[in-house]
Formats: C-alpha cells, structure tokens, sequence
C-alpha cells in the first residue's frame, strides 16, 4: 500500500532507495546529504533492507567501491555533496566511460573556498561534463520519484550511463513535506530486478577498466554522447510510464513549462527556486502580466530541442544560475544562449543564491522585470 | 497561507516543533512545510525553525520574512525575535504579556510550559508541550492532530512519549482557560 505522510526530503530519499532494492551502498556521509545514509543504515540493521552499507573513509573510496560493486555486476546507491563530490572527481568520469548505471544523490552544496555548508550548484554544476545524467528537483515529492526513475533511466540498454538526481542541500533535503511514498510491489514492476549485460565472471572474463590509445578513446567518448542522445528520449519514456504508473509527472521529464502557452517573456530555473518563482508568477498572472517559467529538469543531457521549441514565441528570456563559472558567466546562461543563437531571443543572465544566499520573492520579482524590460541581468543579492 | 516561526536554543528541540506541527497540520487535512534554520548547529545558541500551513500546495522556499506566529520557548530570546509578527506571539513564561516590553501589533500571550514541563516530564523539555498552547491560541491545528504526530514523530521512545503527551494535554487545557 502506498502511503502519504510529511518526512523531511533525505528520508524520502532514502525510502525511494530501499524500493529500489540496491545492493551494495558505499556511503561517506557529508552535510547536507548525511540523513541519507543514516536513514539507510537504519533501514538496514532494521532488516527492512537486504543490502550492505560498506562505511568508507572517504568520498574517493565510496565512488571506488561503487564501480567495484557495479563491475561485480549489482545495483548501488551513495550519495554526497560538495567537496565530497569534488573528492569523486577523479573517478566520476571513469563510472561514465565504463557505462556503469549507477545512481548517486547530490545533495547540493556550495564548494568550499571559504567554508560554507549551505545550498547552490557549485558542485553539481562543475561535473556537468563528466558523462553523468543530471536531473534536478524541485520539491521533496519530485527527490522521491525522480530517485526511482534514475535507476530506470540509468539501466536502459541503449543508455547505461550514471545518473545523478540533485536536490537542494536543505532547502530539500531538510524540508518535511507531505510525501507519498508507494508500495514496493508497484515499484517492482517498474523496475525489475537488476540484470547487468556486463559484471566479472571468472567464467567468462572481462576486463573493466581498460586502457585505450589514441586509436580508440576518441570512439568511446563519441559512443558516450550518442548514449546522451538515447538518454534524452529514454528519460521522456520512462517519465511517460513513471507517469502512466503512479499518477505524478513533471513536464515532459527534460524540462517543464509553467504558464508558457502565452508567455511573451519566460525565467528559466532549476531545482526548488522554480517554487518560489511559480508563486510570483502567480501574482503577475493577476496583475496580467504574460509571463512564464520554463523548469530545465535534465541538465544533462541538454533539452535544446525542447527549449528551442519552448520559446519560439518568447521576445525576452532570463536565466537564475545558482552557480557562476569564474571568469566567464553562469553556466545555463551560456548554454540557453548557444542553443537560442538561431533564434531572436534576447537573453539576461542571473546570478542568484550563491553559498545559501536566499533567493526571495522579492529577487525572482525583480528579475521577471529586468526580462520584462529587455534589460541586462545582474547579480542577486 | 499561515507562517510559524518557533525560537527556542539549541538542544530546546524548536526543529522537532515544528515538524510536528506540519505532521498535524497535514493529519487536519492541509498542505504543510517544516524546515529549520539551516546552519551550524550549537547548543544553547538560537535557535529558529519554520512552519507553512496551507490549504492548497505550498511551493515557497524563500525564508519566513514575516509570520502569523511564534512560539518562543525561552523568554530571554524575544528580543532577537526581529521578524514582522503579525497575529500572535506565544511566550513560554510565568510574566504578564505587558512585562515584554516589545515593538509589535501582534498579541502576546504568556503559558507557563516550563512549568508544565517540570510536572509531567519531570524535565524542561518545552518543545513537544508548547504546541498544546499553539493549539488551543490559534485554532490552526486540532490537538487530536497533534497527539496522533507525536506519536508518529516519537513513537519508539516509549515512556517519555507518555510524558510529553501528558504535558501537550495540561498546556492546551491551561491554555483554553487563560484565552
């Protein structure tokens, strides 16, 4: 029986894993995604969950042991955050190459530099080129769901690439929210058991790992990006059946468009500001502004079809970054700008939310009249 | 939309207050959000934590700027409690209202749950017991509700879920008298 009660989003993200029955869990806990694994040890010295929590000394070791695990052929699960994460840099991209369907929840964080523990993209962002899908959440439910998905999305055939699912560093992962959390049996067939086209078999040797020249290499990063071409319709087809299956659905699963139909002018969001903007969109819907939102959902790969095709009407864009690419601009900002080159929209960046820096009302409001107006972006603050 | 601010110090448990009152909330049949005051966690130091009632799906992720309430678990505190409040201040104090000398439109009403707290708990432990007065001061959440969250929210702690329920009951009781 599904149920639906208020638990904070690492709880709903830890009840989303144990559905997903993973295996083996190499966890290094980190503020803010530490009430992930401390919910999952739980679960398993309960019994609820048959799986073995391998208690690492460091981020570098959890994503190690994570590519044994799946070169031992079964399903994982670890999360991190920050500069956990850039600790996993080093392997992140070999998971990918090695077209491992790994899962990993990031819960996000500031990089340090100085010290900060609080929320913005800074980590995720800066793995973007890595191989890894990114799919990022907007509310607790969403973290729930968008868990179960990844490992879906993840596994397909013609996809076998690792997914991060990203979610705010508590502005979700510490809210309580009413969640429904379903029944395993649903999630069963949703997502049958694991089986791996490729794992270590003494019987039948592999290597994982290998070495390529420059006479190979070069195809396997090709075959990389052509699996981020599948990736982009499988993550609309498994959102399709998620949907069909259990009732919820979030745009089309690349991105989301909320009051677009008529848009004259649109803000471009990720993650849980997209909450906070829909209430102030709201309010210029009464005052008959026509404005809108477009919710990019998957980061990677990169919805520029959709997002083309979202603003062909549109005169005046902006984008939020919560992160900024030192030296150059915010990151989506370049991106939106480079998939718009075509077309005659002009487009204001925005930097908001740096470190945990709120991103109030008032912020999204003044932004909405910066596009409105066709003006420059500026610095939220 | 109805906006909670709890300020307690740390270790008070302001955080688990306001998760049960948007557990109770949710059980009354509405929308509900809880988060703390994300930071570094110290004890003693103030502490604040947040809660949203709605009737529809609440979306918001800004900080609570201003509020309908605050429950203040420990007096010294209230003048860090710089928030705009609007409807009602819930002081945990033996005073009279008028002894908080504090620039505000909302009311202020003092319950004694410390007191309450040392009776039935045989400990200060004011957080649980404080939203019996929030309960019966504004009506936003039933005590039946709230009873049916601690128990969620504390169900494997055994006797002193017996306690706090005890002491959750006398608040709200006292509290109903006093309005």
């Amino acid at each position: 029986m599904s149920e639906k009660k208020v638990i904070s989003g690492s709880d709903a993200v830890a009840q989303a894993v144990k559905l997903c029955k993973p295996k083996v869990l190499p966890m290094y806990p980190i503020t803010p995604s530490t009430l992930i694994p401390e919910k999952l040890s739980e679960f398993i010295a309960n019994g609820e969950m048959d799986a073995q929590l391998i208690h690492v000394e460091s981020e570098h070791s959890a994503i190690s042991a994570l590519y044994g695990a799946y070169a031992a052929g079964v399903r994982t699960f670890t999360a991190t955050a920050s500069q956990g994460l850039a600790l996993m840099h080093e392997i992140i991209p070999i998971v990918a190459g090695s077209r491992m369907p790994a899962v990993m929840v990031v819960a996000n964080r500031a990089l340090s530099g100085p010290l900060n523990i609080w929320n913005d993209h800074s980590d995720a962002m800066s793995e973007r080129d890595q191989g890894w899908i990114q799919l990022y959440c907007e509310d607790v439910q969403e973290a729930f769901d968008t868990t179960i998905m990844a490992y879906k999305i993840a596994e397909k055939n013609n996809v076998l690439l690792p997914v991060m699912v990203c979610i705010d560093g508590f502005s979700l992962t510490h809210v309580y929210e009413p969640v429904i959390i379903e029944d395993q049996n649903k999630v069963d067939l949703f997502l049958p058991e694991y089986k791996p086209r490729h794992y270590l078999d003494p019987k039948n040797p592999k290597t994982f790992g290998a070495f390529a020249q420059p006479n190979t290499y070069f195809e396997f990063k090709e075959a990389e990006q052509e699996a981020m071409k599948e990736a982009l319709k499988e993550i609309q087809n498994v959102h399709k059946e998620f949907a069909t299956t259990f009732g919820r659905e979030y745009g089309g699963g690349l991105i989301e468009l909320i009051n677009m139909q008529d848009a004259e002018y649109a803000l471009v969001t990720v993650g849980g500001t997209t909450g906070t903007a829909r209430m102030v969109l709201e309010e210029l819907r009464k005052e008959g502004k026509k404005a809108g939102i477009i919710r990019i959902k998957s980061v990677r790969p990169f919805p520029k079809e959709e997002i083309i095709k979202a603003t062909k009407k549109i005169k005046n864009l902006g984008v939020i970054d919560r992160h900024i690419s030192i030296g150059s601009e915010g990151p989506l900002f370049t991106e939106i700008k480079a998939t718009l080159k075509e077309e005659n929209t002009k487009v204001a960046g925005f930097i908001a939310g740096l470190g945990g820096r709120d991103i109030s009302r008032e912020m999204i409001k003044k932004a909405f009249e910066i596009i409105e107006k066709g003006e420059e972006g500026v610095w939220l603050k | 939309m109805k906006q909670i601010i709890v300020l307690g110090r740390g270790g008070q448990g302001a955080v688990t207050s306001s998760q049960v009152l948007a557990i109770a909330a949710f059980l009354d049949g509405k929308h509900s959000q809880a988060f703390p005051n994300f930071g570094v966690e110290r004890t003693g130091a103030p502490v604040r934590s947040y809660a949203r009632i709605d009737d529809k799906k609440i979306t918001l992720r800004e900080q609570v700027y201003k509020a309908n309430y605050a429950i203040v678990l420990d007096a010294t505190l209230i003048s860090g409690l710089t928030e705009n409040i609007t409807d009602l201040i819930i002081i945990n104090s033996n005073k009279k209202p008028e002894e908080f000398k504090i620039e505000t439109k909302a009311k202020i009403k003092c319950v004694d749950i410390s007191k309450v707290a040392l009776e039935k708990i045989g400990k200060p432990f004011v957080n649980i017991a404080s939203l019996g007065a929030f309960s019966a001061l504004t009506k936003e959440v039933s005590i039946e509700a709230l009873e049916n969250a601690i128990k969620q929210q504390m169900g494997s702690k055994g006797p002193i879920l017996e306690k706090n329920l005890a002491a959750i009951k006398q608040v709200y009781e006292d509290s109903q008298k006093n309005n």
